[in-house]
Parts: structure tokens; sequence; C-alpha cells
């Protein structure tokens, strides 16, 4: 029963003056849907946006370079092919005058190209990181809500499934599905398919372990929501429980949902990069970022570039990705704003002695 | 300034007393104080250009409407705004500028010169700390005092605010205390330095209304106990014709009107001041019914004799309204029909979560409503009001007892099972918060359609049809329906909730509070509609409320709640006019009234009950 607050009255009277302003000119009016909102506010988020054009350039980069899914790739050299060392392996490319040169980041001691390699390494990683997040949030999402919405019983049994999982070693599992996964003798499509996409088997795999964070945090998520009236409303109005779940609590979720996602993702590209650096992810002659970097550890006082580059993109890609979260939950968040005072624009308080006597405006109409 | 002060013949001394010692002096000056507010890159003003004093002793009351810049401005005063904010203009205590001033300097004067009481007693004490710890923590950041004189400072401040023991009050946690502990418990801690101005933010707004008499009538003593200047923020025109010396009515950020209290309540000149005070439910002045002399009815019940009021004079009233019981007794005609909802010996339990046991919120109640009927239930919090709404469209389970709701007993009915779904179709609900009741991500359209989409009664064009006429009818313009939630206000997002409790055309509808988040006049404008919406379409209606004046404008037959148990019930007239039950007595009396005068007979009259209900 406590009254609004003095800013959130401000807002809705401002919302409604502007809604007013829109109005006159079309008879229906489209509101902004919180859909909207957020994006307007995430497009706003300059961090947020240096962060996606950075994905989206690594990401292009890395899948037109050396190509992918059987699609040849414009640069010259592929990740496996062996050339004659130039200049003895040093990157070609400068910077001033700008040239790329022939090998642009350089050649390992067998005088493969770095670059195609770098490429594949990001390609890699991303794959992995896209599948851990789309797994991992679609069974947290499920089994999180389902704990929270239901309680009693269901909620006991998901929640005490999670705390299984929770304490199984995620390394040590890693790396007992990375041994199946790389054994090329066994004759079964598995094993087969495990082979050629030794990275896909190891994304799913992480990801049907790495939920479990966020079904706790979408459990809680639901635990306050499903209190609010609006549910009660709904249910009375005849929803089923499955339509109040999906249509009415799970879109209010949806920020700490995405939130969490993009964060696991970014932990994600670590985790591959970890498992690969320790030998048990993505094995030669295929290679990962991670790989990279455990193979040409040595090689750091005389070719440290062979180190550089492949950490370059590791970081690239982990920080671009953690400023699109955090963009993602500013915009979500609606306590988020963002005033500077002194880019702030003067108004006069809107039509103060022509409307109506009282502030209930749907009256007038 | 009008010396409404209490009759209390000791209180009174004491008053003229104050007023020898401070005759008038200013302790604040408010010139041109502006308050604006960041939003999206754009200053918003909230406050602009105010002016006005408060001198010691005095009581100012800043009177407005949630977003009328009434509390942002006070809080202006202490520097306690967020930081996209902006304040302009002088503030001056006791000659002394406070904008501007140091942090250092502001901090000294918080809590010593400048106090302030906060709206919820629950949030604004820290929970981990007891009470006693948080006043005297209160009293050593300012005075150099050993911790045992602090105590006692203290502990005689916890006398003083009339808390029945203070010494465990002093060794209690917030949580231990009741609502109105915790507020006189606040008032102890702001009053602990003797601070030359004390700001109430809407004191008594959180509290129900038999403890705000309580506390404004404490709030009463100590303004002629004490010798401090009191800025009252509030929307309640009650409570201002209770304290106030002067009001000052604010409006969108301007202060329209100022005057004594007298003035503003006798003759208004600004036309927000009229619309707001015509706003104002006056308990005992239902729409086109008689008037109901609640003090003359509650003299009568109680054989008390006023000292504001002539002997004759109250005499000739009870009389008045003896006859018009008698008339309405007369004209109340038998009602007809099947009931709507019947309750017989209905206990209601919240069922037991983990270890915390089953909670019996309500037992052995009987309530029977027909068709066209609308039955107010009004007790306090904690009362169980709610629950019985909640039980009525079968979002809690009944515990004993049976209930049978358009014709079908729901007691057994399984959560969600199918019974309970075709109940649901003759029932609406109306819900007490409007921005929690609707869905945020859903347009308006569609919160008002899916009850009849769900119900298979119309899809396509056609509920775009029906969503068009519900909104029609609650007077909400068509295009409204691709808007969501958060872009209408209190008032329109309450008529959307009654749209939807509409859009089945239900035999029975359940309003749990609809009005009590709304401003005063945002209220009387959802209630009218509300009104003419029952009298148009005719269907039986359970309105639970705490408030009785808004159960008065609306209610056929009011039921008394206390404690779980429906105390007392009975026709609107024979409630107001000739209440039985000392419950509802105490209840009618402590509804404040929006005129000094009426409030001066009303306060003695309670008083008078307290006394008799003590012995």
């Amino acid at each position: 029963m406590s009254q609004p607050t003095q800013e959130e009255e401000l807002l809705a009277q401002q919302a409604l003056a502007e809604a007013a302003a829109t109005q006159t000119g079309s008879e229906i009016t489209s509101g902004l849907s919180q859909g909207q909102i957020v994006r307007k506010r995430f497009f706003g988020h300059t961090g947020a946006l240096i962060g996606l054009a950075v994905f989206v350039v690594i990401f292009l980069l890395a899948f037109t370079a050396v190509g992918a899914f059987g699609l040849p790739g414009w640069w010259k050299y592929n990740y496996l092919d062996v050339s004659p060392l130039v200049n003895d392996g040093a990157p070609t490319s400068s910077l001033w005058p700008f040239a790329w040169g022939e090998h642009p980041f350089g050649q390992d001691r067998i005088g493969r190209d770095l670059f195609a390699m770098t490429m594949r390494g990001a390609q890699q990683s991303i794959t992995v990181m896209l599948l851990i997040g789309g797994i991992a949030g679609a069974i947290g999402a499920i089994i999180g809500g389902l704990a929270g919405y239901f309680r009693g019983w269901v909620e006991a049994i998901l929640m005490r499934l999670t705390d299984v999982i929770i304490i199984i070693p995620l390394l040590l599992l890693a790396a007992v599905v990375g041994q199946i996964a790389s054994r090329r003798d066994e004759g079964s499509w598995i094993a087969g398919f495990a082979s050629s996409n030794s990275v896909v088997i190891l994304g799913i795999f992480l990801g049907l372990v790495s939920w479990v964070g966020l079904a706790r945090l979408v459990r809680g998520e639901f635990l306050t929501l499903r209190e609010r009236e609006f549910v009660d409303a709904a249910r009375i109005s005849g929803a089923s429980n499955a339509r109040i779940i999906f249509k009415h609590i799970l879109p209010n979720a949806v920020g700490v949902l995405i939130v969490n996602v993009t964060l696991t993702m970014s932990a994600a590209i670590l985790l591959e990069t970890a498992l690969s650096y320790l030998g048990l992810g993505v094995h030669s002659p295929d290679t990962s970022l991670g790989l990279l970097i455990s193979q040409n550890q040595e090689a750091f006082a005389t070719r440290p570039w062979l180190f550089w580059y492949p950490g370059l993109f590791i970081i690239l890609i982990c920080l671009s990705i953690n400023f699109i979260g955090d963009g993602l939950r500013d915009a979500f968040d609606p306590r988020q704003k963002k005033f500077k005072a002194k880019s702030a624009v003067e108004t006069t308080r809107q039509s103060s002695t022509t409307t109506a006597p009282l502030a209930d405006t749907a009256q007038g109409s | 300034m009008t010396d409404n002060a209490s009759p209390e013949p000791e209180a009174t001394q004491l008053e003229t007393a104050s007023d020898k010692t401070a005759p008038g002096s200013v302790v604040l000056e408010v010139r041109d104080l502006s308050v604006d507010f960041g939003v999206e890159k754009k200053w918003i003003p909230a406050a602009i250009g105010l002016n006005y004093e408060v001198r010691a002793g005095e009581v100012l009351a800043i009177v407005g409407e949630s977003g009328s810049g009434k509390s942002a401005s006070s809080m202006a005063l202490l520097d306690l705004l967020p930081s996209n904010s902006r304040v302009t203009g002088s503030v001056k205590l006791s000659g002394k500028e406070l904008l501007g001033a140091k942090a250092g300097a502001i901090r000294e004067v918080r809590g010593k010169d400048v106090a302030v009481i906060f709206q919820e007693p629950m949030t604004a004490l820290n929970p981990v700390y007891t009470v006693g710890a948080q006043i005297v923590e209160t009293i050593r950041l300012h005075n150099v005092v050993s911790p045992l004189e602090a105590k006692e400072r203290a502990l005689r401040m916890l006398e003083l605010v009339e808390l029945p023991d203070p010494e465990k009050a002093f060794k209690s946690y917030p949580h231990q205390l009741s609502g109105g502990q915790r507020q006189r418990a606040m008032i102890a801690q702001s009053l602990s330095c003797d601070p030359k101005l004390l700001i109430a933010d809407e004191p008594t707004t959180a509290l129900d209304v038999t403890v705000q008499a309580e506390i404004l009538d404490l709030m009463r003593h100590l303004r002629n106990k004490l010798d401090s200047a009191i800025v009252l923020i509030t929307h309640d025109m009650g409570v201002v014709a209770d304290l106030a010396d002067r009001i000052a009515v604010m409006r969108k950020g301007v202060i329209v009107e100022t005057g004594t209290a007298q003035q503003i309540f006798s003759n208004p000149q600004h036309e927000y001041t009229q619309a707001l005070l015509a706003a104002v439910p006056h308990l005992g002045q239902g729409a086109d019914k008689a008037d109901v002399d609640v003090t003359a009815a509650l003299a009568a019940a109680t054989n008390t004799e006023l000292e504001s009021v002539e002997h004759d004079e109250l005499l000739r009233r009870e009389r008045e309204n003896q006859a018009a019981l008698k008339a309405a007794a007369e004209e109340a005609a038998k009602p007809k029909g099947n009931p709507v909802l019947e309750l017989i010996d209905v206990a209601i339990e919240y069922p037991k979560q983990g270890r915390v046991p089953a909670f019996r919120a309500v037992e052995g109640a009987n309530l029977v409503i027909y068709p066209g009927q609308v039955v107010g239930l009004v007790g306090e919090s904690g009362s169980g009001k709610t629950t019985i709404g909640r039980a009525a469209v079968g979002l809690l389970p009944v515990a004993a007892g049976s209930m049978r709701v358009v014709g079908q007993d729901i007691s057994a009915a399984k959560r969600n099972g199918k019974q309970l779904r075709e109940v649901r179709r003759d029932i609406g609900m109306v819900f007490q918060d409007p921005s929690s009741s609707l869905n945020p991500r859903l347009p308006i359209g569609e919160s008002i359609g899916e009850p009849m989409f769900l119900a298979g009664v119309a899809k396509g064009v056609d509920l775009q049809k029906r969503i068009e006429t519900l909104l029609d009818q609650v007077e909400l313009p068509r295009g409204y329906r691709n808007r969501y939630p958060h872009e209408l206000s209190g008032g329109q997002k309450q008529r959307v909730g009654i749209a939807r409790a509409l859009s089945l055309q239900p035999k029975l509808m359940v309003a749990d509070e609809p009005t009590s988040a709304l401003d005063v006049s945002v209220q009387a404008k959802v209630l009218e509609l509300f009104q003419n919406l029952q009298k148009e379409l005719g269907f039986a209606c359970l309105f639970v409320t705490h408030d009785l004046a808004v159960v008065d404008v609306l209610a056929d037959r009011i039921c008394v709640m206390q404690r779980g148990r429906i105390v007392e019930q009975g026709t609107r007239e024979q409630i107001l006019r000739n209440p039985q039950e000392p419950y509802t007595q105490r209840l009618l009396a402590a509804v404040p009234l929006p005129d000094p005068e009426k409030q001066r007979e009303r306060r003695e009259l309670r008083a008078q009950l307290m006394a008799a209900g003590i012995e």
C-alpha cells in the first residue's frame, strides 16, 4: 500500500505526456513494448555496442576466413597447410606502411599459417560458446521454472538433482568425455561423429552440466513472480499452469535469463580454453585457441607471436561477450538509470494549467 | 493561526505555555525552492518556486497527490534526494542556510535540528538493531553523553510517546513491535535530540484507521508539549483536519493555495483545493442515500455526552438518526433470488509451508450475498477480510464449513480443478495493487481479453470488439488497448483491472481493496465508475476494504471483521446508525473527518469510547 515514489510518478506522467503527443497523429497507438524499451536502452549503452561490434567482426572474420561447414574461406592458407617459412616465421603485417604480407600473424615452427589457425580456433571457441549458452539456457529455464512454479515435491526432486550435478567436478567429466570423443578406433557412429566434430560434442556435454546455476536463479525469480497478483489474475481468468508459466511468468524472468546466459557463455570460452590447454578438449591436428597457447608456450621466448595472437582473441571474445551481458543487464533492470546532469535538456512541465483539475487523465477523453 | 487545540484541559494549558515562550519565531524559511529530477536526459521539475515558512509550535500541512512534489520538496530540505536531482533556491533553518552547505554541516543538522518521521516504520527502522540501540545511536551522535545517560534519555523518549512498557520496547527489535508501536518508536527516535523542525512524511498512511487515530492523538499531544515546528506531508484531508494549523495545497510542483486550516476547509479558493475536498469520501455521506450523522449515532449507541456539543442539540441529532433508521428498516425489502455467495461456518487456513504450521486466518464466518447486492467487508489489516475474498474465488482452500459460489459448493474443490474453472467463469476479481495485478509484458488489451479467450467465448475480430466495448465501459480510450501497463497511471490501470474482471459478465465480483493504492481524487472517480457499472450490470459484489468511508459509498450491507471473525453485520443503516459491537464503534470513531469542527466532536467521542473500553 505504499505510495509510489516521486520519480516513478514523474516517469509515468512523462510517458503519458509523450503518449498523448504521439497519439494526436494516429488513431491506433502502439505503445513501446518492454522489448522495445530494452532494445532502446541497450543501444544507448556504449560499452555494449562496442562489445557487440567487436564480436560481430570476430565472428564474421573467423567463419569466413578459413571456411566453415564445408565451404572454402577467402584466406589463401588452410589451418592444416604447411608452407615454407617466410622471414623465419615472424609476422609479416605492419601498421605503417599498412600491409598484410604473406603471413600476417606469422607461422609456427613447421610453417603453418598462424592467422588461419587462430581463425579456426576462434571458430571452435564460438561454437562451444553458443552451444553451451543455448543448451544450458534452455535446460536451466525449464527446470528452474518448473521448480519455482510448482514448489512441493517437484521442486524437491529437481533441486536435489541440481545439487547432485553441482558437486560433480566438471574437469573430471570433461576429461572422460574428451577421451571418449577422441578415440578413433571404435567403429560406432558416435565415435565417428565425435572424431570429426569433437568440439560440438564438447559443447553439448558442457551445456548439459552447466545449467545448474542458471536453474537456481530462474527458480528464485519464479518464486517471487508467482506471488504477484497478475498470476492470481491469470488463474482466475482460467489460465492453465503451462500458460501461466510460459505466457505470464517466463517473459518477466527473461532479463535474468539472458544476462546469465551471456555470462555463462564467456565462462564457457574460458572453460574450453582451459580444457584444450590441459589436452582434454580439442585434439591436434584440429586446433583451438587454448590448444594453440598450450602448444606454443615453450616458444614464448623465441616466437612470442605464437602466444600473443590466440591470447588476444580469447581476451577479445570474452570481453565483448561480457560487455554485451553487462549492457543487457542494465537494459533489463529498470532501476538502472544513467543520467548525466550536464547533457540534460531543460523542460517545462507540460500543460500544468490546461489539463483537468484532477490527475486521472482517462477522464478527459 | 487558528487554534483548534484539543479540548483536554491539560493540553490546553501546555499549549498556552508554549505560546508564551515562542510567539512565532520562524524556524524554517523556504524561498523559491525548486527541485528537478533528471529522467532520460531531461530535467523534469518536481517542485517549482516554493515559498513557505513554519514557526515554532506550528503545524504546516503540505497536501497533494502523489507526484505533486510534496515529498521531493521536503526531502530536498535535508539534501536527501537521489543523485539525479537538482535543487535551487534557499532554505533557512533559524536563519542558517541549508542548501549548498557542506556535507558535514548538513549531517550536523540531520537528526539534531531537523528530524524526519517516515511513512513505513518497518523499513525506516533497522531490523538488526533493537529500538533502544537505534535511539541511543541518534542521541550519542549529536550529544556528548555517556551510554548510560543516553539510555536514560531514550527511555524518557519512549515514555513520552506513550509506549506501554518503555523498558521492554527499548530491548525489542522492530519486528517484535506492532505497526503502531513501531511508528511510536520512530517518533521517539526523531524527537530524541529535541529537533527544531520535524518533518512527518505521511506518518499514518501505512497504518490501520484505529492505529492512525492513536498516532494522530500522540502527535497532537507532542505538538503541545514540545516547541518544534512540524511539516506534515500527507494526501489525507482527514489527517490534515485533525492536526494542521496551516495548509499548503500542492499540485504538479506548485503550491496552489495556502491558508489556515479553517480557511482551507470552510472556504477553499482554488478549484483544485475544492476538487480535492470534494473527492474525499465522507463517512456517512453515501451517494444518493440519506446522510448519516455518525457522531450522533455513536453517541446514542454508547450513551455518551459530549462537551463540545450542546446536550439538546445532541439529543435532536440522535432522534433524527433514530427516525432515519426506522424508515430505512421499513424500506429494506427482502432480498430475492438464490444467493450468489454463501458462507456457512467457514474456516480458512493458510496451508503449512515447511516447518511453519498452518495458520487459521478466518473462523466461523457466515455470510450471504444475493444477486445485485454489494456487501462491504471491513476490518483492520490481519482481520482476515482479504482471506475471505481470496477463498471466494478459489485461490485459498476452505478448511471447514461450506462455501457455495454461484450455486456450486467449492469447499472441497480441487485447486485449479475443473469445477473451479467452471465457477470462475462467473466470478471476476479486482485486485488491490493495479501495478502488480497486470502482467507488465502484456498489452492491456490482451490482459482484458484473456478471460474471454480462455473461456472460448470470443475469438479473433469478435474478441477485439468485445475488448473495445469493455474499454468503453470503463471509460478508457480504445486506442489504449495496445499500451503496456507501465504507460498508464494508477487510476487507469485499476480501470483496466475492472474491465478484465467484467469481461465474462460475472455474477459475483470480488473487489479486494481496489482503491487503497490510489490517490483520493482518483479513488473518487474509480469508485464512481464502479458504482455506475454495478448499477448498470447488476452484479453482486463482495467489496473488501479497510476504509469505512469507501464501503459506505458503495455497500448495501456491511460486515465488520476482527481477528478472523465477523463480529457484526447488517445493512449500511444498521451499522452506521446503530453500531452495537464496541469494536465497530471504535472503528467508526477512528475515521478522521475532513472538517476541523466535526473532527473535534469525533475526537472527544473517541476519547470517551476508549476510556469506557478500558474500564
